[in-house]
């Protein structure tokens, strides 16, 4: 347990520091040789176009991992996140260009429970639309 | 072709036993750009309580994936793949993963249900030492495009 913040200090309603980050098409292809998730909708623009997207898209579990990070970033340690679930609401368009696409991701503490834990509602939006709703991580803090 | 409803409620044989090592904890947090330490430092890790290094939180879908694939892929359940995208995921872990984990994981289909004209297949995957330790249980919410149409 290496979280630094500290149970005690975490009020529910307190705002988390806003992070952006950056995908790229770079950033996809590694994601794809860590998960060994290789579809090709992820890419691929010939075939993401034409099984109907409007490029190639981050994959969903690249986007959660981007808010994991930030509850992990947040509490100082990844181990401290006990659960964690989102939906995908929209797809991440990365296009074929040096700036790719970004994920902004916010919190906001939603409740602290027994047993030190604490519950973040995280939103993450890319190009101005919610990309994770229903996102909550649950943190154990000392 | 509509989804076979027979396999809600089957479970798949384990998957072989899969070996959690540092390089791959590294390799995926470099990947979705986690940058903590105790993902790639022992002696970090180690000072933080932890056997080894750990892995992020969504690093188990790397061995959920290679299980429930098994689920998804099998033809008499009829899943159109080209068709599927990611509808929720939801992981409870009882610790971290660390490296020298060794674990087997099961998948079993949950339900499949249309959501007007899509079908949603839900999993469950639990993942667990060769010990018998439980370590995490993912949640998957499969939607096929156009599956109930």
């Amino acid at each position: 347990m290496a979280a630094t913040v500290k149970y005690a200090d975490v009020q529910p309603g307190a705002e988390l520091e806003a992070r952006s980050y950056p995908v790229t098409r770079l950033d996809l292809v590694k994601y794809c040789g860590a998960s060994g998730d290789f579809n090709v909708i992820h890419w691929n623009e010939r075939i993401a176009k034409s099984v109907g997207l409007p490029d190639v898209i981050a994959h969903g579990m690249f986007t959660m991992s981007q808010a994991g990070r930030y509850a992990s970033e947040w509490a100082g340690d990844p181990g401290a996140v006990v659960e964690f679930g989102v939906r995908f609401s929209s797809p991440v368009v990365v296009p074929d260009d040096d700036k790719g696409a970004t994920i902004e991701v916010s919190g906001t503490v939603e409740e602290k429970l027994d047993g030190n834990k604490v519950v973040l509602a995280l939103v993450a939006r890319s190009d101005g639309t919610k990309v994770l709703t229903r996102a909550r991580a649950v943190v154990v803090l000392p | 072709m509509a989804l076979n409803r027979d396999y809600i409620g089957r479970s798949f044989p384990p998957s072989e036993p899969y070996e959690v090592s540092r390089v791959k904890i590294a390799e995926f947090a470099n990947a979705i750009g986690d940058p903590s330490p105790l993902c790639r430092d022992r002696e970090a890790a180690q000072a933080a309580g932890y056997p080894d290094v750990i892995a992020p939180p969504t690093f188990a879908i790397v061995i959920t994936m290679a299980s429930s694939s098994h689920a998804v892929l099998d033809e008499d359940l009829g899943l159109d793949y080209s068709m599927v995208v990611h509808g929720e995921q939801r992981f409870e872990y009882a610790r971290p993963l660390h490296a020298g984990d060794v674990v087997v994981a099961q998948s079993t289909i949950t339900d499949i249900r249309n959501a007007g004209r899509n079908v949603m297949l839900t999993t469950r995957t639990d993942i667990k030492t060769t010990g018998g330790e439980h370590v995490c249980t993912a949640l998957s919410a499969l939607v096929e495009r156009g599956g109930a149409a």
